[in-house]
């Protein structure tokens, strides 16, 4: 056994720096604990970090460590080797669901921590692979960030990062200097970047956007999702057919629904023509008397408003003629170089990823000729061998290019194909069920309209969907007659958008057969 | 080649008498394992003692320089076994791998080992992958270092303490004649710190001698009537020689006052946080001050008896910090102060949890707790302690709970393992769910979202193995899964030969990326890359064909989701009996990225053409279901939402860090999804030929275009 010879002395209140950095793999979390380091290392203090990469590293959240302490001569520090709750000075977290992490294991606490995250998000497996939309809420987050830190230092360090062609490290690294927590002077920290070595002009960059950023204490709003754009009606589009369109919603319909109609229009004459955007409005008048006659004005016509909306998706289905429109398109040629990034001198194609089938050949087909294949399954199948397969459409080629815009061409035949007869046999049949639940239960019928939400997608996806729609709505009868009716309908909807199966949906009907009446 | 170079951290390992060493804990034992004097080092890689075999690999020439023999071993039973080296001939060998994996592999040599003894210095160095960022089942190799009677060490967890733990490793090793390892713990290995160094010592004694001069002695051969001897020879001479040796030496370290009311006793790898606790509570300070006696178990096995009790005598109660269960060093400390009468409590697993990591939360918690019930005076006024409850209790922050996402390990962007299980994920849409044998690797993160595919997981290798009772008439056949660093490590015999030899049915899907991916990148006999100093492309096709499997498939492109969609099904539906052995194979993303990139960045300057892929989604075909990420779960495809006030689900779209493997656009073809996806080819330098068929297909392609547009009604923005 050896003894520890120093003399007995009066202990030191000397007390470590603690930083925590919690970070995805792959997001630089090592290389910013690095900086930390060397840069205490270069300003005389001890520094000693830890992490615990693993399998972490394979994408998943982990945790770096740092503590320092000023190298005073009173001998070697004894580090700890990962934070403790309530004790870390500095929370640096590279996405902002971490930073809610860093809340939940107590690593932020008003007292001590300054929190730097950046505001952006990296979505989880878990969150977007809903049907529906299961992203998180960052709101929450900033909202625990105001009780659990004592400042905090917010905004989308990933997006100034990448504009400086560098990596969130380097930005929050920026951060953390202009957060003056740390005893050392701006150059130390650049320093440390230098001495790092690798696209030290870039991380520079980064580091110095950052640092000007966060010293401007600017709010950084988070929102889960970025608000719609919802225009008020325009004076006049410059095109006397389309101003009719604009004149009929503007004196026939309630101001609530000018601009849910207004982008019904847009979409529907760029999805057909205007006659077609001409007969959603007919539709839309129907539904608004009939919203009228049910005392919908007291509710501020929420139904026609709803309907508006969702009429206007559903006249817009997904086929294969819209498709072809949307892939030709000489504005759709230049969206994908601008993301991309193509520069001077480089040529783009694309490949697109298309698997057609028999049935939606005979979708498009002329009504009366789609039902003759239908009724000869034996055909079809024989066809089908030929039609059913995986195609790599090269859109930039001539061959593929005329192929696509014969297909998109066929939008003046669309009106009478098979496809659009079963689209509106079943707009006609959900807008019939929804209107006729208006007299009964208004808050009901109006949830109805928003089940079409489940009706998207192609092939087994649509059929996928059209089936949990049905599903839904096949509570009706347990629902009509109830006050809270309409939330119980939402409620189903929202299970249908949880998985894939259907598993919380089949559930939420269980719980809804066992209501009492 | 592993994913990370160490070109840098081998200059370290050169570094001489009285340099500062300054750098991971990990790398630091290798630097002592060469200032030890070492002959010859093995080991198989796994978190967290990759970096001590991926800085070696690196390190060949300072190897060479020194006569260091070093070896990728094929298992850690390959490297446990390798210390046969020490037994009869001086030599100090050294072996790594993780723990407690890694030990139950090895242990068979082990044991061997430890029964016959050895002559030269043989360390076995674990990294012990145990609480946060552990990857495998939670237990002790203290276990292992009590049935075999190997010496364990437990250093404090600074660069200094373990640096000399590694020297005093091999001379308690000698001294004893006994085989000593030397645990290090996840943040340990990593632990960026410093320490003096010294020179590197050449071995004094070479494996040339060795084989020059070979040696035998029937009596270190574990046969009977030896084997009888070697236990006794364990208890009454080795144990005893390591006893004087851990005393004289002072392995073990006292800090703080002699005498006490109250002490603590705990493990050298609890050292750091646990003065943190101290120093939290008032009793310690920064520096190593303490008020409380401490003795450090920098030897965690054997106890010194003497010492112990030495410590214990006078005191009220001590408290062992022990981490991990069984309590073994606790009972044992109990037996010894029972066996000689000193009536000291020991408070232990009572105020500290049974399982689980001792963080600084926990130590604190249970010292406190100590201290408060068996000496309430020495924290006197107490400072208020770092305390999140207050934050945690709030309403606010605890609505987190269902904000904030679980965010497991997955695979990578571009990874090709993922087209794999999206392929088995549409066989299962198609044929229901089978009974999936998993296995250990990068491709086990198919039991996780979104994939959800894999029932079980029996060790490395042992998928297929762990399958072999379903071997019935059944309408299904049940799938195993093995990746090819499993493959090599033992699952050619002990899961292929076996399914061969009883005639298994089913279907083994062996996942070939190349490399030993999930511990680093390192190369495995079947790996596609020359390497100078090893073998490699040795086929595993081969191997399986040559062990008797007659239904053999090959599919060296895994990114082909219809190929490998149709031969699964074609595995599970055949007539043919026998394993049916799936190859899928595709090099890792990760290290393909390294080993491409600056090639292409190369060809990008040289001029010369290239053709850059990535993949996009067309937000207006989307229509927000999300099939094609539950089929991914692919980093780079994400959502986002839409302004489009007619959208309510956020759509697919596609970041700057897709690789352009492809999967994508594969599934959606095969799952007939959605065409939304497409793949942009961006031709860099491209050649005159390209430059004048772009001239002619934009001409004609702009002139349709802008015919249609001009029809078109359009909105002003």
């Amino acid at each position: 056994m050896t003894r520890s010879e120093a003399p007995p002395r009066s202990p030191s209140a000397d007390r470590p720096i603690s930083i925590a950095i919690l970070a995805m793999g792959g997001q630089g979390g090592g290389v910013l604990a690095d900086w930390i380091v060397t840069m205490a290392e270069a300003q005389g203090f001890v520094a000693q970090s830890t992490s615990v990469p693993g399998v972490a590293q394979r994408t998943g959240a982990t945790i770096y460590y740092v503590e320092m302490l000023a190298d005073r001569g009173a001998g070697q520090p004894v580090l700890a080797l990962m934070p403790t709750p309530g004790d870390v000075d500095v929370v640096i977290a590279a996405e902002f669901m971490e930073a809610g992490r860093a809340i939940q294991r107590g690593l932020v606490t008003p007292d001590r921590t300054t929190l730097i995250a950046s505001t952006h998000r990296s979505y989880a497996v878990g969150e977007k692979e809903k049907p529906g939309d299961g992203i998180g809420d960052p709101g929450a987050v900033m909202e625990a960030s105001g009780i659990a830190a004592g400042r905090i230092i917010a905004f989308d360090m990933e997006a100034l990062a990448v504009k400086a062609g560098s990596v969130v490290s380097a930005a929050l690294f920026g951060a953390l200097a202009a957060a003056e927590v740390l005893p050392f002077p701006r150059d130390a920290f650049e320093a440390a970047i230098r001495a790092g070595g690798k696209g030290v002009e870039a991380s520079l960059r980064a580091f110095a956007d950052a640092y000007a950023r966060a010293r401007q204490h600017l709010p950084a709003p988070v929102t889960r999702t970025p608000p719609k754009t919802l225009p008020a009606l325009p004076e006049t589009l410059g095109h006397p057919e389309l101003d009719r369109l604009v004149a009929r919603i503007r004196g026939g319909f309630p101001a609530g629904a000018h601009a849910l109609l207004m982008a019904g229009v847009r979409k529907l004459v760029d999805y057909q023509d205007l006659a077609y955007a001409g007969a959603y409005l007919d539709r839309m008048e129907d539904l608004l008397r009939r919203d009228a006659a049910a005392g919908g004005e007291a509710r501020d016509f929420a139904f026609t408003r709803e309907a508006a909306k969702y009429l206007a998706v559903a006249l817009a289905y997904d086929d294969v003629i819209r498709v072809a429109d949307l892939k030709t398109r000489g504005s759709r040629f230049a969206r994908v170089r601008g993301e991309v990034g193509i520069r001077d001198g480089q040529l783009l194609y694309t490949t697109e990823f298309m698997h057609p089938r028999m049935e939606e050949v005979i979708g498009t087909l002329p009504a009366g000729i789609g039902r003759w294949f239908e009724a000869r399954p034996a055909v079809t199948a024989r066809l089908d061998r030929f039609v059913n397969r995986g195609r790599r459409v090269r859109t930039g080629t001539i061959s593929w290019f005329l192929a696509l815009y014969a297909v998109a061409g066929m939008k003046r035949m669309r009106l009478r194909t098979l496809r659009h007869e079963r689209e509106m046999r079943h707009v006609a049949a959900w807008l019939d069920r929804a209107a006729a639940m208006l007299g009964r239960n208004y808050d009901l019928a109006v949830e109805v309209v928003a089940c079409r939400r489940l009706v998207k997608g192609y092939s087994d996806t649509h059929a996928r969907g059209e089936a949990k729609f049905d599903k839904v709505l096949s509570a009706l009868p347990l629902l009509a007659h109830r006050g809270d009716g309409a939330d119980w309908l939402r409620r189903l909807r929202q299970a249908a958008l949880l998985d894939e199966e259907g598993v919380n949906l089949d559930g939420a009907l269980k719980t809804v057969a066992t209501l009492e009446s | 080649m592993a994913e990370r170079s160490f070109a840098r951290e081998v200059e370290d390992l050169k570094l001489g008498e009285g340099e500062t060493f300054r750098g991971e804990g990990i790398l630091a034992i290798t630097k002592a394992l060469l200032q030890s004097g070492v002959g010859y080092v093995g080991g198989y890689q796994g978190a967290p003692i990759s970096h001590l075999m991926d800085v070696l690999a690196d390190a060949e020439d300072v190897l060479d320089e020194l006569g260091v023999h070093f070896e990728n071993s094929a298992s850690e039973a390959a490297a446990a076994a390798m210390l046969s080296a020490s037994v009869m001939y001086p030599i100090r060998g050294a072996v790594t791998f993780k723990a407690t994996v890694g030990t139950n592999v090895a242990s068979d040599a082990l044991a061997n080992l430890a029964s016959g003894g050895v002559t030269g210095g043989a360390l076995v160095i674990v990294g012990e992958d145990y609480g946060e960022g552990s990857s495998i089942m939670q237990e002790r190799s203290h276990a292992f270092a009590m049935k075999s009677q190997i010496w364990l060490l437990d250093p404090r967890p600074n660069l200094e303490s373990i640096v000399k733990a590694v020297e005093d490793g091999f001379g308690l090793s000698e001294a004893s004649n006994t085989p000593v390892m030397l645990q290090v713990r996840i943040r340990t290995c990593h632990v960026h710190g410093r320490f003096v160094a010294k020179d590197n010592r050449r071995p004094s004694f070479t494996l040339r001698e060795a084989l020059e001069n070979p040696r035998r002695d029937t009596n270190r051969i574990v046969l009977p009537p030896a084997s009888f001897l070697h236990e006794k020879e364990k208890v009454e001479k080795r144990w005893p020689a390591a006893v004087e040796f851990i005393k004289s030496r002072k392995l073990n370290e006292r800090f703080g006052p002699d005498q006490g009311e109250v002490g603590i006793i705990l493990q050298g790898g609890m050292y750091n946080n646990a003065m943190r606790a101290l120093q939290l509570l008032g009793l310690a300070d920064v520096y190593g001050g303490t008020a409380v006696p401490l003795y450090v178990l920098n030897v965690a096995y054997p106890l010194i008896d003497d010492e112990l009790a030495e410590f214990c005598a006078g005191k009220k109660s001590v408290l062992m910090v022990e981490e991990g269960q069984p309590e073994f060093i606790e009972q044992s400390l109990a037996h010894i102060l029972r066996k000689r009468g000193i009536d000291t409590r020991i408070v232990g697993k009572d105020v500290l949890p049974m399982a689980g990591e001792y963080t600084t939360a926990v130590l604190l918690k249970g010292v406190r707790e100590f201290v408060l019930a068996h000496a309430p005076r020495l924290l006197g006024n107490q400072s208020p302690l770092p305390d999140p409850s207050p934050v945690l209790d709030d309403p606010k922050v605890k609505a987190l709970a269902d904000v904030v996402p679980a965010r497991p390990a997955g695979f990578c962007t571009g990874c090709p393992e993922r087209p794999i299980f999206a392929a088995m994920k549409l066989v299962e849409k198609d044929l229901g769910p089978h009974h999936v044998a998993a296995d250990i690797g990068c491709h086990l993160f198919s039991i996780l979202p979104p994939f959800n595919i894999g029932a079980t997981t029996m060790g490395y290798g042992l998928g297929p193995a762990s399958a072999s009772a379903f071997n019935v008439e059944a309408a299904k056949r049940p799938i195993s899964i093995m990746g090819d660093g499993g493959f090599w490590h033992n699952g050619l015999s002990t899961s292929v030969g076996n399914a061969v030899y009883n005639k298994h049915d089913g279907v083994i899907l062996i996942v070939d990326n190349h490399y030993s991916a999930a511990t680093g990148g390192q190369d495995i006999p079947s790996s596609r890359a020359e390497n100078g100093r090893r073998k490699t492309n040795n086929g595993i096709v081969d191997a399986v064909k040559g062990i008797g499997v007659k239904w053999v498939r090959q599919i060296d492109r895994t990114y082909d989701v219809g190929r490998m969609r149709d031969t699964l099904q074609e595995a599970l539906t055949t007539a043919e009996k026998g394993p049916k052995v799936i190859v899928a194979s595709s090099e890792c993303m990760l290290n393909r990225q390294r080993r491409v990139k600056p090639l292409v960045a190369k060809a990008v300057k040289e001029g010369r053409r290239v053709v850059r892929e990535r993949f996009g989604v067309d937000e207006d075909v989307c229509t927000g279901d999300h099939a094609c990420i539950r089929l991914s779960g692919c980093p780079s495809l994400s959502v986002k939402h839409l302004d489009d006030p007619l959208r309510d689900d956020p759509v697919a779209a596609i970041d700057n860090s897709c690789v352009g493997c492809g999967n994508c656009g594969e599934v959606a073809e095969a799952a007939v999804l959605c065409p939304s996806f497409y793949r942009a080819d961006v031709i860099v330098n491209p050649t005159g030929f390209d430059r004048i068929l772009a001239r002619v297909r934009d001409a004609v392609i702009g002139f349709l275009q802008r015919r249609r547009d001009a029809r078109r009604i359009v909105f002003p923005a």
